[in-house]
């Protein structure tokens, strides 16, 4: 009766090799797995980084801003003096669509919300969450260009969110502001290309601008 | 073998086989108690509790609690530094006091480690319900993220998150490491196929040869080595929580020493408060003898003494402090709105185990499980006062206030008891309570072998 209880073993030899692999198998994938949620926090399908929106009327930055040379404040107006840089108006539109291209169907969604008096509903492509505080006017005061946080506007034909907004994003110009600063003059050149001695240029304007690194949770968790 | 003055630390006529035969029927028997079925629906009662409570935490949020200004720490905080303290006695008994040699440990330590597992699991909830986002916990992790952060290195609660996870990791290995052995002896013994396959692959293929036995003593007296500074570093990074701040009270260098003191204390405690109905339901008097209960009793007594110096000195520094805060929150705890809960802790803590000095306390059973319910009574209560009464008169008394546990603090408290006791429960039924091969070499060499 005794000796039963040692014959047949309870597992097969092959365990011995299933075991062994899947001990160390499970490193590798607790480390894929780490990966994998990385990559996927970082993807577009997460943070919208260059995924043009479609937009009930398809406007152009690049043929507004870029070819025709329009200033950025033509329309968005509160951009120097108030936290949002502001949506155009239908009226800023009609300025010039009420004498050019007046019969285009594509310009239909803006003659309709002027004769109706009701807003074009745009797709927000860049934004912020709720409990963040963010200042349009400080940062273009200091020497940000639209363009270091929109990316090339001046060649979107549909705008996309040219980076992540995520806060390490913010922090990496908080903590080094020299490394994007540019002349106050510069901020609103679409086509502005950063200088080869940037760092020199701009520890000399971050004094110059006395821009602080703020970096206190509650600069931006008001 | 144990010196000839000293009781033995297991009953004389046992052989290897009867000591495994007795050890091992309590988990392969056929059929379960009916007292384990009636002791875990009580705690399966109070587990579901816990689950309401907390899932009514996350739902509503942390207001449900009774903590508010200024009283931020409540019985959250008190709950974790009781449970965690307990989970000190564990990793004592079996890592430095098998580095000691002391062999009496051995019936006690498997236990004991799984009480400090099961009381630690307990601890490390209630940081995390504290946070109130339970959910964002991994923020006190630190990894590459998309906030451009990493934890606030240069505060205690941080090193908290990694002394707790460290001497969890640590003590789960230690207690798995142990068991290896043991679950190979279940599974050559047990009948049913299911438990040989469940058995049979946690003991990872042990065969008892040689190079096993030697790598499991090589690997048991490495995680004593690595084990051995966590009891004393995990309840001193705890008592940094409290000493590195400027509150009344905790800001203290008596902290450290006397939080691991207290831990020790509690968890011996509570090792005797479970160890003494286990071995009268489950019939293991021969093998968690009177010695047992009489060394914890004077473990008990020595590191009650320590704690007893460390309310001695928090007075003393004190009045010598010549800090006015500093005074008024002894007297506050001596006459304030929780006087009475601080002489209860006195009375607990101090008063009542000295009748452990005398022989006839410590070899009488019950009045020594009475004693280790007060003193975990009284342990919980230090903390009590600890937080409580350092927080609820600040520094301004126009922010002056009471804290009141509300019903969702205590669902929440007994209902830890209740998680607490499902698992010990589960692992008595389940699990060998006392270390099979380890009691094996405590007994005497028999005729039979000499022969050999």
């Amino acid at each position: 009766m005794r000796r039963l209880e040692f014959m047949g073993q309870v597992f097969h030899r092959s365990t011995n090799t299933i075991a062994r692999v899947s001990i160390y198998g499970a490193v590798f994938l607790i480390a894929a797995l780490g990966w994998a949620v990385y990559e996927l926090s970082a993807s577009p399908y997460v943070t919208d980084v260059n995924v043009a929106k479609d937009q009930p009327v398809p406007f152009s930055h690049k043929h507004h801003a870029g070819e025709l040379g329009l200033d950025c404040r033509y329309c968005h107006t509160s951009v120097e003096t108030s936290p949002s840089a502001g949506m155009p108006p239908t009226q800023t539109c009609m300025t010039c669509h009420s004498q050019i291209w007046v019969k285009s169907p594509m310009l239909e969604p803006v003659r309709s919300s002027y004769r109706d008096d009701k807003s074009i509903q745009w797709v927000r492509v860049n934004a912020v969450p709720d409990f963040v505080y963010f200042n349009h006017s400080i940062h273009v005061n200091k020497g940000v260009g639209c363009t270091t946080c929109h990316g090339p506007v001046a060649d979107m034909p549909l705008t996309w969110r040219a980076n992540t907004l995520q806060m390490s994003w913010c922090l990496d110009c908080h903590r080094n502001p020299e490394k994007y600063v540019r002349p106050r003059s510069e901020v609103f050149n679409p086509h502005y290309a950063e200088p080869a001695n940037q760092l020199e240029i701009g520890l000399e304007l971050v004094k110059k601008y006395k821009i602080q690194s703020l970096t206190n949770c509650s600069t931006c968790h008001r | 073998m144990g010196s000839a003055q000293n009781p033995p630390v297991i009953e004389p006529g046992y052989t290897y086989a009867s000591v495994t035969d007795k050890i091992s029927s309590i988990v392969l028997r056929r059929g379960t108690p009916r007292g384990w079925y009636f002791g875990f629906a009580i705690a399966f009662a109070l587990l579901m509790l816990l689950t309401y409570a907390v899932l009514w935490l996350f739902a509503i949020g942390v207001g449900v609690w009774g903590v508010n200004v200024p009283v931020g720490w409540g019985f959250d905080i008190v709950n974790f530094v009781w449970w965690i303290g307990i989970g000190h006695a564990g990793t004592l008994i079996s890592a430095i006091l098998l580095l000691l040699r002391q062999r009496w440990r051995t019936s006690i330590n498997r236990f004991a480690e799984a009480m400090t597992l099961f009381a630690v699991a307990c601890a490390g909830m209630f940081p995390l319900l504290h946070m109130g986002r339970a959910w964002l916990a991994y923020w006190l992790l630190p990894y590459p993220n998309t906030m451009g952060l990493w934890p606030q290195f240069r505060s205690p609660l941080v090193w908290d998150v990694f002394a707790v996870s460290t001497y969890a990791t640590v003590s789960l290995l230690f207690w798995f490491v142990g068991l290896i052995p043991d679950l190979a002896t279940l599974r050559d013994r047990a009948k049913k196929r299911a438990a040989k396959v469940i058995y049979g692959f946690l003991a990872m293929g042990w065969r008892g040869s040689a190079v096993h036995w030697h790598r499991y003593e090589m690997a048991s007296l490495l995680l004593a080595g690595l084990a051995t500074p966590l009891v004393i570093s995990v309840h001193t990074v705890v008592s940094f929580d409290f000493a590195v701040s400027v509150i009344p009270g905790w800001h203290t260098t008596i902290f450290p020493p006397y939080f691991v003191a207290g831990a020790i204390y509690s968890g011996f405690a509570m090792v005797m408060t479970l160890a003494i109905p286990i071995r009268k339901f489950y019939g293991l008097e021969d093998f968690i003898t009177m010695r047992h209960l009489e060394n914890m009793a004077k473990v008990m007594l020595a590191t009650g003494l320590i704690v007893a110096y460390g309310y001695m000195m928090e007075t003393f520094g004190a009045f010598y402090s010549g800090n006015g805060y500093e005074k008024f929150m002894i007297l506050n705890r001596w006459g304030g709105p929780y006087a009475l809960f601080y002489w209860v802790l006195i009375a607990c803590n101090i008063v009542i185990p000295q009748f452990m000095w005398f022989k006839k306390v410590r070899t009488n059973v019950a009045v020594l499980f009475a004693i280790s319910l007060v003193v975990n009574i009284g342990m919980w209560l230090e903390r009590f006062i600890i937080v409580v009464t350092s927080l609820h008169r600040d520094f301004l008394p126009s922010s002056w206030g009471m804290y009141t546990p509300t019903k969702y603090d205590w669902a929440t408290y007994v209902g830890t008891i209740g998680l607490f006791l499902t698992l010990l429960f589960l692992f008595i039924r389940f699990l060998p309570i006392i270390s099979i091969s380890e009691m094996r070499g405590l007994v005497p060499s028999t005729p039979e072998e000499k022969k050999r």
